[in-house]
């Protein structure tokens, strides 16, 4: 108890908390909203090891260092981002150090019925003012409590009902701070009125040498009537990096989300997947892909609620973990009594590639519907020493060998990716990161 | 081409080859038989590197050079090639995607330039028709999902792209019909030019009678106990195996 108590106080003490929660609200359209959720916060604290969902992710380190904001967020621009484009025609929305950089970004070819820009600007929006700060449940979640707490900016996309867009909108967070220490709240909503359909990609890069950055980011996804969200987040942190990511999906009748996480970046990693299947018909597919090296923890709780009848989820889950990296799978499936006729299926698969690498899977099933099809399965291995030795044997070395069936050990997940041109762009930094 | 000489090796503490003697010059075909458990299988994997097999004495001169102490990708660059018993499968891995990464390690190894796709997808068709092989096998997961005779045919596939100059089948034969052994020997003479030489490792003489031997040698409790010509398969597959058996036997206890 005191552990907690001791690094509730500290995070709270710190002056950068103080100055942001005394600070005026940021958005005075949701000054209450603020305002509670920086109490939340106070009340939950960041969490230690003996929160049950923390057991193996330590981010106490967050409370006891003396984080700035960074006061420089317009440095980049179009030119800088250029290279990094996830396809030539992608729609390029930049949030420099989570402050969103006009400059920096491409807007200009926007089709009609796709709204995209800051918090700011969009206040007037119908459906930001629905749903902007409503899905993420704070009241539970510290690390929400403390972006809704502190966010200065937020990005907003919102496709109008019937907008179908094929080309990827790719959200591209950039770190620039120079702050020793760097605390980046991230904010995004995205909205997809009914029948309308959109491919995201988010990325998380670094252009910063600071000591360490504190990558707090929330993500809002709201799904219409038979709306469809192809999402993909690529997570390229450097080492120094903490990055706590909360991805929230509310999902209406016949409405259809597709997630695929990669999380190869170097620093430690901790994502919360959480979705709701709020009406029938309902289908929600969460993909994930890990690399895991030197002593990095990278950790995946995801959470599908089967609220309704004649929903289907499917989860697929791949880590790679390597030298003394750990992983962390957490999957659970709630099946509420209406959830009747619910497929929901969860599959972890991992491969320790090093005697001191670990991996904590947990899968979690929570079922209270009788008419319903569910199951998970999770395994735990190392590379085949036959299937090794097959490719040696034509002549592949053992690098390239081992990067062969790594490679094949991510095919699945990489696969699901709807987009072509965003796959292929996925495929090319994956190929960087498992050489 | 090949030269072993008193080769001696074991796998988990047990002494499979007991000194074992065998030499193979260019362009012959060598076939190798024997009972179960006379060193067969144990002989080709040794041959091929595999790290379970522990070489407990002896030597193998392949061109000149120490067998033994090359890695298994560096016996397949220098060109031995191994056509396994059990093909893996390879759930991930296209079949084309990894030859190609094969076939440009072995020639990066002779110092020769990559194949770019156009190239190397104008040889794979050319062999492909050696083993009577259509596309799609070519474009799916190595040997995932294949048949018996499918993955021996991938095996001789894989011969035929990456042109080595000795090629050892390991029961290039079992679990295949009349028709997938036809093929898969018609492949396998196709590439016999008089320079590349074969050890063909077989239980029966069925094979042979398709791909046929310059040489049989008999393998018994991990050495070579009898050698003639391809009428001594015909003799063992008319009076099996005993009689050898029981010659050796009674010369050991002598």
């Amino acid at each position: 108890m005191s552990t907690l108590q001791e690094t509730k106080n500290k995070i709270l003490t710190s002056t950068v908390f103080e100055n942001w929660v005394n600070a005026s609200p940021r958005v005075n359209a949701f000054a209450d909203t603020i305002k509670d959720a920086a109490q939340a916060f106070t009340a939950q604290g960041i969490p230690t090891t003996k929160h049950e969902e923390w057991k193996y992710t330590n981010v106490t380190k967050l409370a006891t260092t003396d984080f700035q904001i960074s006061a420089n967020n317009n440095t980049l621009k179009k030119v800088d981002v250029k290279e990094m484009k996830v396809t030539a025609d992608a729609v390029i929305v930049v949030l420099e150090n989570g402050v969103f950089n006009k400059e920096a970004s491409s807007l200009e070819a926007l089709p009609k019925g796709i709204h995209i820009g800051s918090i700011h600007d969009m206040l007037d929006n119908a459906a930001v003012k629905k749903h902007f700060l409503q899905h993420a449940d704070y009241k539970t979640e510290p690390f929400v409590a403390l972006n809704t707490a502190t966010f200065s900016d937020a990005v907003c996309i919102i496709a109008d009902a019937n907008v179908e867009m094929e080309t990827p909108i790719h959200l591209m967070m950039v770190n620039t701070c120079d702050e020793l220490s760097a605390y980046i709240p991230v904010r995004i909503l995205v909205v997809a009125d009914k029948n309308a359909s959109i491919h995201v990609v988010e990325t998380f890069e670094s252009f910063s040498h600071t000591n360490s950055i504190f990558v707090n980011a929330v993500s809002e996804v709201v799904l219409a009537e038979n709306a469809k969200v192809n999402y993909v987040k690529m997570q390229d942190d450097p080492g120094n990096t903490t990055h706590i990511n909360y991805h929230r999906v509310a999902m209406a009748r016949d409405s259809y989300q597709h997630l695929t996480t990669l999380s190869l970046g170097r620093g430690l990693i901790r994502n919360n997947l959480n979705i709701r299947l709020g009406d029938v018909n309902g289908t929600a597919y969460l993909n994930g892909l890990t690399v895991a090296r030197s002593k990095q923890t990278v950790d995946h709780h995801t959470a599908v609620d089967h609220a309704m009848p004649h929903c289907y989820s499917s989860e697929l889950y791949k880590n790679l973990i390597d030298d003394q990296a750990q992983g962390v799978f957490n999957g659970k499936i709630f099946v509420r009594k209406d959830a009747q006729k619910t497929n929901a299926f969860q599959s972890n698969k991992n491969l320790l590639l090093s005697d001191d690498a670990t991996m904590n899977a947990k899968p979690q099933l929570e079922i209270f519907a009788d008419d319903v099809k569910c199951s998970h399965g999770a395994t735990t291995g190392q590379l085949d020493d036959e299937s090794l030795f097959y490719l040696r044997a034509r002549g592949i070395g053992e690098d390239a060998a081992r990067a062969l069936l790594n490679h094949a050990f991510a095919a699945e997940v990489m696969e699901g990716i709807a987009h072509e041109g965003v796959k292929e762009k996925m495929l090319e930094l994956l190929n960087e990161k498992l050489k | 081409m090949l030269t072993i000489k008193d080769l001696k090796a074991s796998v988990e503490e047990k002494q499979i080859l007991n000194g074992l003697n065998f030499e193979v010059k260019p362009g012959e075909v060598h076939a190798i038989m024997g009972p179960n458990g006379s060193g067969k299988s144990t002989l080709a994997s040794v041959l091929a590197g595999r790290e379970e097999y522990e070489v407990t004495g002896g030597e193998v001169i392949f061109n000149g050079e120490d067998l033994l102490e090359m890695s298994p990708e560096d016996r397949a660059r220098a060109g031995v090639f191994l056509a396994f018993q059990y093909p893996v499968e390879i759930p991930g891995v296209s079949n084309a995607n990894f030859l190609k990464t094969a076939v440009n390690e072995v020639r990066k190894s002779k110092g020769l330039e990559a194949l770019d796709s156009k190239q190397f997808l104008k040889i794979m068709q050319e062999k492909m028709k050696l083993v009577e092989m259509d596309k799609a096998m070519t474009q799916r997961s190595v040997n995932e999902g294949f048949s018996g005779g499918e993955k021996k045919r991938n095996e001789i596939f894989q011969m035929a792209m990456l042109e080595p100059s000795l090629a050892i089948l390991d029961e290039t034969d079992s679990g295949l019909d009349i028709d997938a052994l036809r093929i898969v020997a018609n492949g396998v003479n196709a590439l016999r030019d008089g320079k590349r030489s074969f050890i063909v490792i077989t239980h029966y003489q069925r094979l042979l009678d398709y791909i046929v031997p310059d040489f049989v040698h008999v393998l018994y409790k991990g050495r070579i106990v009898k050698s003639g010509t391809k009428e001594l398969a015909l003799e063992l597959e008319e009076k099996g195996y005993d009689w050898i058996k029981e010659e050796v036997d009674a010369t050991l206890n002598a």
